[in-house]
């Protein structure tokens, strides 16, 4: 564990890597932060949202008579009300379309129908009762399989030449070189495993306040978003309001983790009934709104094949995925890749040739496919990939650690061409694999394994391997867009006269550290204390654009943004201090905060000098001041890895199992203040074990949705989140300007497998190969039962 | 929360109380701990017009041996019986169940006699009432009556309380001077209803089962008493083979669901396994 430092020291100069502690904590902690639902303004409504109780009916008809008739109530608007205005369908993040309020049919449980507008909340709840919908249940759809089977209903009947319920074919990789590998194969070993649908569930649901200006005609509109820049524009777009007229608010926001990244219904019906009735109308969703229609993640049936020589080397992959896309595609990805960026599922391995074949199917469920802590579905990727390499090992008799290891992309192949093309920076993991190794004691721990196999214990033992690589940081503009919008991020900076500064930036934090670890950035980069910066983000008037935060990718551009633009204004800083200690700017050296001049290093002039003579005595012809701004396009992504293991203890009559051991290795290049980093990670684990052990979205055979609270969707608490030790290893991206590479999601994309791993791990010697997530002790159960023995 | 509109009543006595309910009738809910009512309110699935809230009524959160039973007052919340050294003491069931149910915010709130009125085949507190032949004491303007735990509750979420009549204690037998019981749990996380939980409890009199309780959680339509099991212990000498025929007769006696906690043959294995460590774990660690 790091230690919290405020300031340089003779040991630790300068800012970088130091655990400074969080600026931001101070508010957060007295509970003077500034969230959605603390926005009041004067005359505001209240909005509820009516829901669907089918998965997919026939709406016959909508009576809000009784509901309008209710005192309080101030309009009930419904999809008819809102295709008078073109509102009543949308865009999604993925270029398709989704219902704002349902007019023709219902598409899944919990799909919003009507919403009723109030003078308070509970006036607005009693409404919901009295709307009366006469809905005409049809068959529901409620697999990908099925969904894809002839004569399945037909979905989405509302979109022209939509024929059946798939949504799209995409493949990665050379099919022909991958039928060659396997050809030449000594094994050939697959898995068919399905990651189910989770949820992000951040602590605060969604929400916003919208308040049209009935005179001016401006749209302020607090919103739970973590890209508030992008939701600006698909305002202007979907609603055809003047784009300078819209002003999204990201205030404080309670946890994102890619659910916060789309476009709500009941953003837009509130945004829509602000305008009409010219009031302020606040929506804020409760918890079985959030988990029963928004964004979900993952939800992919998976199978891989995995073909090796004799002697263990990996020579090709061949991967074919179904993805449950809900009733709408509405993933929030690059809209070059039609699966994310699942197709990086050849992993930390060198992995001559693969082929990846992925197909998307409607289904009657919420839409969604975020990427909950996930560089775009690049956790499906690396939990396939890390949970067939140990399928492999035990095949073939081989250690899964020793299996790694000889099949990894060595150090000297970097930069480093995938086979379905992603060009990984820069790595080096063997050393994450051996410090692992190392930290978990791994070969007295396979000794107590084997003692208590041949003892026939109750309590077996296990070891789960997960070496994990990412892709993260979108992206470079070539390859990344949104909606068109490239993936680019920026960072505005502006020095004040008394040396204090404001850094502005694109992306917008939900708990991520940004205002400190940014802040951390310009004060390596200028020598500012980051106490003296303040961090800005999420009010589009007053910050640059960019895409957000979320798929790791705040450091990896509005980061390098941020460092970018301060080197351009410590070349400023640098003029200016030549004038004043009249010499060449080549006979300055700057060091830590300050210029001084060459051979004469008591001639100094610090950077909060500098900065008050940018605005008092600025040499003539130069502009005043001490701001910029930079717009940065990253050449590539950044490629952290990691080695997660975990031991894991299975009880193997019921089925029950602990992690009693994790270890985690994380290499994210540079870390700008380990201690939040560390909370990345500890956080990542937390939620890969979640995933791992309890939670899933999950359906019966009418699409009911029976997950939709915190009773039935699980959460881990401290009691049962095991202890993390955490460890690191640095390989610098080469690319980004400071080394740094994401780390926001490592352990969510990595542990999983490694938590899987070790509970298969623990009972592979009575037959069992797979065990899909959620592992509850009834699946263990069942696996131990079912086996061959 | 947003609930539908209710009038709350808060009495201060339990003649107040109990006028209000022989006024209202089924349109009044008793409101004690609020773990279980006030969601259900929440999330509008109950909707009651009348609530009694009967914390403020004195004399109602008392444990205490008397008469050859204990006393579990209406107000005694979950956390009081985790602490009570005389529960600790002489009823290690309890004891054990305490700790288990939900979390410490949870239990500071709920009541142990609300969790019986509540009467959910996954609460933990029916299935040890089972095990120790307890009863609850139901009063109402026209009087009070006893009744026998097995004869309470009636299935899911239904006790055969009238809706006149308030819970105003539970009581249960006392152990004897040779005792031991415990309580296993199988949750998926801290929090969680059981998917499988098991009550035990022995009497024993120089090494021989004088009266034995096994009460099942989670594995039908109410809490189950394992009674062929329980019969065949009493009387014998505590063995392996005691144990795993009784264990095998507990499973016998569940009728679990299969649901998304696990299949119906697993929970009720899990019946047989906990049954035994119970037993197990009992016979180790007597009171005596
Ligand atoms: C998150 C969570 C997790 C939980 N986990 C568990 C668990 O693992 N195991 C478990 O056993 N329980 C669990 N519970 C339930 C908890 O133990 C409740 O407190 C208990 O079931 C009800 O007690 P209460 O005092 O809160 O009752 P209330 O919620 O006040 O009332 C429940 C019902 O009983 C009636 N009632 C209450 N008291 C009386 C009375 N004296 N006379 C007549 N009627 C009465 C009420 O009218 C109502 O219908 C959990 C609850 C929550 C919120």
């Amino acid at each position: 564990m790091t230690t919290v430092e405020t300031a340089p020291s003779a040991e630790h100069p300068g800012w970088m890597g130091k655990s400074v502690p969080r600026i931001e904590d101070a508010r957060f902690i007295a509970g003077r932060g500034n969230y959605v639902e603390d926005v009041v303004l004067p005359n505001m409504l209240h909005m509820a949202i009516l829901r669907s109780p089918y998965a997919h009916a026939r709406i016959v008809s909508i009576d809000s008579s009784a509901a309008m008739a209710l005192p309080g109530v101030v309009a009930v608007v419904t999809g008819a009300l809102l295709a008078e205005h073109k509102l009543a369908w949308m865009p999604t993040l993925s270029g398709d379309t989704q219902a704002v309020l349902a007019t023709d049919k219902v598409r899944f449980q919990g799909q919003e129908v009507a919403c009723v507008v109030a003078e308070d909340r509970y006036v607005a709840h009693d409404a919901l009762e009295l709307i009366v919908v006469d809905y005409e249940p049809l068959p529901a759809v409620v697999t990908p399989q099925a969904a894809l089977e002839d004569g399945a209903p037909l979905i989405r009947d509302d979109k022209d030449g939509q024929v059946d319920n798939r949504v799209y074919h995409w493949e990665a990789g050379d099919a022909a070189a991958t039928e060659a590998a396997f050809a030449g194969a000594d094994r050939v070993v697959s898995l068919t495993t399905f990651y189910p649908r989770s949820h992000p569930a951040p602590l605060e649901c969604c929400g916003c306040v919208a308040d049209v200006n009935p005179a001016s005609g401006k749209a302020t509109i607090w919103m739970t978003s973590q890209a508030p820049h992008a939701i600006r524009t698909v305002f202007a777009l979907v609603a055809g309001l003047p784009e300078q007229n819209i002003q999204i608010i990201s205030p404080d926001i309670g946890g994102g983790f890619g659910n916060k990244v789309p476009v709500y219904p009941g953003y837009v019906v509130a945004t829509a009934a602000s305008l009409l009735i010219g009031r302020p109308v606040k929506w804020i969703e409760d918890r079985t709104g959030n988990l029963i229609s928004t964004g979900f993640a993952r939800d992919f049936h998976m199978t891989g094949e995995l073909a090796l020589d004799g002697a263990g080397k990996m020579l090709g992959l061949r991967v074919k995925m179904l993805s449950d896309q809900g009733y709408a595609y509405a993933d929030a990805q690059p809209s070059k890749f039609r699966a994310g960026l699942f197709h990086m599922v050849t992993g930390s391995y060198d992995l001559p040739a693969a082929h990846v074949v992925t197909d998307g199917a409607y289904t009657n469920k919420a839409p969604g496919g975020v990427a909950y802590r996930c560089s775009f579905r690049i956790t499906e990727a690396s939990y396939l990939i890390e949970r067939l390499v140990d399928v492999a090992a035990v095949e073939i008799g081989m250690d899964p650690a020793e299996l790694r290891r000889m099949n990894f992309v060595q150090p000297d192949q970097f930069p480093y061409r995938s086979a379905t093309g992603f060009v990984y920076d820069s790595g080096d993991y063997a050393p994450a694999l051996d410090l692992a190794l190392e930290q978990v004691g791994y070969a007295e721990v396979r000794a107590e394994q084997q003692a208590r196999r041949a003892a026939g214990a109750t309590k077996q033992l296990g070891i789960g391997i997960a070496s994990m690589t990412e892709a993260l940081g979108a992206g470079p503009s070539r390859d990344y867009d949104i909606l068109g919008i490239k993936m680019f991020d920026s960072a505005e900076l502006r020095v004040h006269p008394t040396g204090k500064a404001i850094l502005k930036l694109g992306v917008r934090h939900q708990g991520q550290g940004h205002e400190t670890t940014f802040a951390q950035i310009v004060a390596h980069e200028l020598g500012i204390p980051p106490q003296d910066i303040v961090v800005q983000e999420g009010d589009t008037d007053n910050t640059p654009y960019g895409l957000g935060t979320y798929a790791s990718r705040s450091t990896p551009t509005a980061g390098a943004a941020a460092a970018l633009v301060a080197r351009t204004l410590r070349e400023k800083a640098r003029k200016i201090a030549a004038y004043l200690l009249e010499v060449a700017e080549e006979d300055l050296e700057w060091e830590a905060d300050r210029f001084s001049v060459k051979g004469a290093p008591e001639k100094v002039k610090t950077i909060q000098e500098i900065a008050f003579a940018a605005y008092t005595n600025h040499p003539q012809g130069m502009d005043a001041g001490l701001e910029g701004v930079k717009y940065y396009d990253p050449p590539n992504l950044t490629f952290p890895f990691a080695t997660y293991i975990v031991v894991a203890e299975v009880d193997v009559a019921t089925g029950e199992w602990t992690p009693v051991k994790v270890v985690a290795v994380d290499d994210c290049g540079v870390r700008i203040n380990p201690m939040i980093v560390e909370g990345q990670i500890m956080g990542g684990l937390t939620e890969g074990y979640a995933m791992a052990a309890m939670q899933q979205i999950a359906f019966d055979e009418d699409g009911n949705c029976i997950g939709s609270n915190f009773m039935d969707y699980l959460i881990p608490t401290a009691m049962e989140t095991p202890h993390f030790d955490l460890f690191d290893t640095c390989t610098p991206s080469p690319h980004h300007p400071l080394g740094c590479k994401g780390v926001g999601e490592s352990a969510t994309v990595g542990s999983p497998a490694a938590f899987v791993n070790a509970v298969v791990d623990a009972v592979s010697h009575l037959g069992v190969r797979n065990i899909d997530m959620p592992v509850l002790s009834s699946r263990v159960w069942e696996a131990i039962h079912a086996a061959p023995g | 929360m947003f609930p539908s509109q209710f009038t709350y009543h808060a009495p201060a006595t339990l003649g107040e109380a109990l006028a209000l309910l022989a006024e209202h009738g089924d349109d009044a809910k008793v409101l004690a701990g609020g773990q279980s009512l006030i969601p259900l309110m929440k999330l509008r699935f109950a909707a009651p017009p009348i609530i009694v809230d009967i914390n403020r009524i004195p004399g109602l959160d008392t444990i205490a041996e008397e008469g050859g039973s204990l006393r579990v007052g209406a107000l005694v919340r979950n956390r009081a019986i985790e602490r009570s050294d005389v529960i600790t003491s002489r009823y290690p069931t309890m004891a054990a169940a305490a700790p288990m149910i939900s979390d410490p915010v949870v239990r500071n709130q709920g009541t142990f006699v609300g969790s019986l009125c509540h009467a959910d085949p996954q609460g933990d507190w029916g299935s040890v009432m089972l095990a120790l032949d307890g009863s609850v004491v139901a009063r109402s303007v026209a009087g009070e009556r006893v009744i026998p735990i097995g004869e309470f509750l009636d299935g899911p979420f239904t006790s055969t309380l009238r809706a006149d009549e308030l819970a105003v204690e539970a009581r249960v037998p006392d152990p004897g001077s040779e005792f031991a019981g415990t309580y296993l749990k199988l949750e998926r996380k801290v929090g969680d209803f059981a998917t499988v939980g098991v009550a035990v409890f022995l009497a024993t009199s120089g090494g021989t089962v004088t009266k034995a309780g096994i009460g099942l959680t989670g594995v039908g339509a109410t809490n189950i008493k394992a009674t062929a099991a329980e019969q065949a212990l009493v009387g014998g000498t505590v063995s392996d083979a005691l144990i795993e025929e009784a264990a095998r007769l507990a499973a016998e006696a569940a009728d679990p669901r299969t649901d998304i906690r696990g299949s119906a043959d697993y929970k009720r294995d899990v019946v047989r396994v906990y049954v035994a460590r119970g037993l197990r774990a009992a016979a180790a660690t007597p009171v005596a």
